[in-house]
């Protein structure tokens, strides 16, 4: 490290303080800086959240009340699916990993516009705590699905305004994110460096980002009209005033599906960047995947009804948004073709990280094609409402984009802190996430198609059985949680120093120091060659490949 | 890294600081500021695009009582409205341009009139909708319940679009308050004036849903 610190531009941006104590990150513009504050928001109300899900599940473990009565269970899947989708996932990689490895990855000193990215994370935080501090107040917590469907969430007497003008917020937040990105992969691209030689986490970025900028502003116009029709009845979204509750769902979809990919294909992205860097080959159809991810992004802007398949719509229309529906698995599953050829006579070095992906391919790859029943018309009509949709909502979102963020927590884990974590506690946490979360999701499929609803707090005694199969699959994921996490955590305080190159990848974040200098690079690179260029680098990096 | 270390490197950082060329200033991307700006418009645009939907949905459900309901806006005021917005979105422009040339007085002198327009309109605003309210016309007054659904939503849509679109011309006076200061500070001026420009493409698509939003309530009988 020594030999790193001859000039201020060489400091680490840990160690790289212009302003004293907590302002040095309060007031940080600096990218990396800001992807931490992020991250350290987001673990928070991740775990929240499963804790939410714990007690629900612990709920669930007898037919009638165990732990909480049913209007607290109405808050509980309410807030679960609140914080975890507006708060987690959806800013999830972009803001954490996207921030932190955009700027890197391109060759940049930072984001376009450092400032408002520094804004965003504020209207994160302030749209959090909106959600947060609804819960103390008068009226009890919101309960009315984090889907916040009209007429009922006109009607309760919970509170509903607080909860909605934090999301509408929070979609603030992700638009000027989303802008942020556009404008930096268009603007700050090192010189040589073209589209075609991005690496495929920027692709998956940028594309996230189009869908940000362009979906958002639906679902903000949408949730004030719910704000302003509860605060002023005018009618809109109040059948009793000759308003429309349908108009609401088709508003609110025509940004939630598009928001569905903003949760996937960051991660999809990720997978991209993990496979080559660990099978030591380039990947399989670069530009297939880049072009597939925008693909998801123009396609997944056309099939919002497929949410709405029983809620009253012409035959031809659910006939249209079905097939369309169909054709949005096609360039997802080119991705996962890619990804497994990527693999296939690769040199392939099962680490931590890899070890997620693969799993991550596993369940999404369920996810997915249980996607397809419910994309059918015929089946949908059966399974639709019922367990089925929350397990295969688990399966893509959870087991999908999650699973992938953890993965990205220990890819980039040496390069963000400089220091190592355990690998074999890494690794043994695997079994124990794998596990639990088929027992508590794939039960679910089982109870959804033998007709358990979604959302309800009691249920008849026949389901009671996979029910508690369910719950104890909760306790062995959250232990695997817990373990993971742990063991990250040691690994910050006490891990042992991270080389700069730990696995050997080749996209630009490891060509330099860990962790990463204050302006990424002394001087901006010059490219002139492919993101997964391992023939360059197989013998610089033979050697500081970390075996421990 | 040794504590004495970070120590000599931060005092370096702190002496760099003192200078006013900081790498993070050295170079503005104007052209990058102006993508960002026009994502931002994007934006704006689809939020209005929502309401726009609304009221098309609405529009053919309930044709009649919207043409009914119509009727009782003032046209005139609408009118009025819709000049002085057009008008100002010319003394933008020239603002903009007379800054290019160095004129910063001129500069002031045009965006004062664009404050000014803006703040002409905000009162029209204002007294036609007391002038609503009087007749008890403002949503769930008893005086609007009794009407037909449609004429009820079309009030709906009526005070929450030009609503909405008053709060964007508000936010726009800010911001070209703002953008005065700058001005008379020479924070903008002749090499820099992308903050004007991008406050002129603001004003302009606030000027451009009024364009929208006047056929659609006043116009259309």
């Amino acid at each position: 490290m020594s030999n790193e610190t001859n000039s201020a531009t060489q400091l680490s941006y840990l160690d790289y303080k212009p302003k004293k104590g907590i302002w040095a990150w309060l007031l940080t513009t600096d990218h990396k800086r800001i992807g931490l504050l992020y991250l350290i928001g987001m673990m928070i109300f991740f775990w929240v959240a499963v804790g939410i899900g714990f007690v629900m599940k612990l709920e669930m473990l007898t037919p009638d009340q165990t732990v909480v009565d049913a209007q607290t269970y109405n808050s509980l899947f309410t807030l679960h699916g609140l914080i975890m989708i507006f708060l987690f996932i959806i800013p999830g990689l972009p803001a954490v990993f996207g921030n932190f490895f955009l700027p890197i990855q391109i060759g940049a000193h930072d984001v376009a516009f450092p400032r408002l990215n520094l804004l965003s994370w504020y209207l994160y935080i302030i749209g959090g705590l909106f959600a947060l501090v609804s819960l103390h107040l008068q009226g009890g917590p919101i309960d009315t699905g984090w889907t916040f469907y009209v007429p009922y969430s006109i009607r309760t007497t919970t509170n509903v305004i607080l909860p909605l003008l934090g999301a509408f917020i929070l979609g603030f937040s992700s638009i000027l994110t989303g802008l942020n990105f556009v404008t930096t992969v268009h603007r700050l691209r090192a010189p040589g460096m073209t589209f075609f030689r991005l690496p495929l986490f920027v692709w998956a970025l940028y594309a996230t980002a189009w869908i940000q900028v362009v979906a958002t502003p639906i679902v903000g116009i949408t949730i004030l009209l719910v704000v302003i029709e509860r605060v002023l009845h005018i009618g809109i979204f109040d059948p009793a005033l000759g308003g429309d509750p349908l108009l609401f769902q088709h508003l609110f979809w025509i940004y939630s599906h598009p928001a569905v990919y903003i949760m996937i294909l960051p991660a999809m992205g990720v997978v991209s960047e993990i496979i080559p860097t660990f099978a030591r080959r380039t990947i399989f159809g670069y530009k297939v995947i880049a072009f597939s991810s925008l693909a998801i992004a123009l396609i997944g802007y056309f099939v919002w009804a497929h949410h709405m398949f029983t809620s009253g719509m012409s035959e031809t229309a659910r006939f249209v948004f079905s097939l369309l529906t169909f054709l949005v698995a096609v360039p997802s599953g080119v991705k996962v073709f890619n990804w497994v050829a990527t693999l296939y006579k690769g040199s392939i070095e099962l680490r931590a990280p890899l070890i997620y992906i693969l799993m991550f391919i596993f369940l999404f790859s369920i996810g997915g094609l249980t996607g397809l029943v419910l994309g059918s018309l015929a089946t949908n009509v059966h399974v639709t409402d019922t367990y089925f949709v929350v397990a295969h909502f688990h399966y893509v979102m959870f087991g999908g984009t999650a699973i992938v963020f953890f993965a990205a927590m220990h890819y980039w884990f040496p390069k963000m802190f400089g220091k190592m974590y355990n690998e074999k506690i890494a690794i043994w946490a695997t079994p124990f996430i794998f596990i639990g979360f088929n027992m508590l999701y794939f039960t679910m499929f089982i109870l959804g198609y033998q007709g358990m609803p979604r959302r309800y707090w009691s249920y008849l005694p026949e389901y009671q059985e996979l029910h508690i199969i369910s719950t104890i699959g909760s306790w062995i994921l959250i232990f695997g949680l817990v373990i993971m996490f742990s063991n990250l955590i040691f690994g910050l305080i006490k891990g042992r120093r991270a080389d700069s190159n730990p696995w050997g990848g080749v996209t630009l974040e490891w060509q330099i120091p860990s962790p990463p200098p204050h302006e990424n690079f002394e001087k901006i690179p010059v490219i002139d060659h492919g993101p997964y260029d391992f023939e360059r680098f197989k013998n610089e990096n033979k050697n500081e490949i970390d075996r421990s | 890294m040794k504590s004495t270390e970070v120590e000599v490197v931060q005092e370096k950082i702190a002496e760099k600081q003192q200078e006013p060329s900081h790498s993070e200033h050295t170079h503005k991307d104007f052209f990058g500021a102006k993508i960002g700006m026009w994502l931002f418009l994007f934006t704006e645009m689809l939020l209005f695009g929502g309401l726009f939907l609304a009221y098309m949905v609405y529009r053919l459900q309930y044709s009649i009582d919207f043409v009914i309901a119509a009727q009782d806006l003032n046209l005139l005021l609408g009118t009025i409205n819709t000049i002085i917005l057009l008008t100002s979105s010319l003394t933008m422009a020239l603002s903009i341009a007379a800054i290019q040339r160095g004129r910063k007085a001129l500069s002031i002198f045009f965006l004062l009139s664009t404050i000014g327009f803006a703040l002409a309109f905000l009162v029209i605003k204002y007294f036609e909708w007391t002038a609503k309210f009087h007749h008890g016309i403002y949503p769930n007054s008893p005086e609007l319940l009794n009407k037909p659904n449609g004429e009820i939503i079309f009030y709906g849509l009526y005070y929450s679009m030009t609503g909405l679109h008053a709060l964007h011309v508000v936010v726009g006076a800010i911001l070209l308050l703002f953008m005065l200061l700058f001005l008379w500070r020479n924070k903008i001026h002749k090499e820099d004036y992308i903050k004007l420009e991008n406050s002129g493409l603001y004003w302009h698509l606030v000027d451009l849903i009024w364009i929208f939003l006047f056929p659609l309530f006043y116009l259309i009988h």
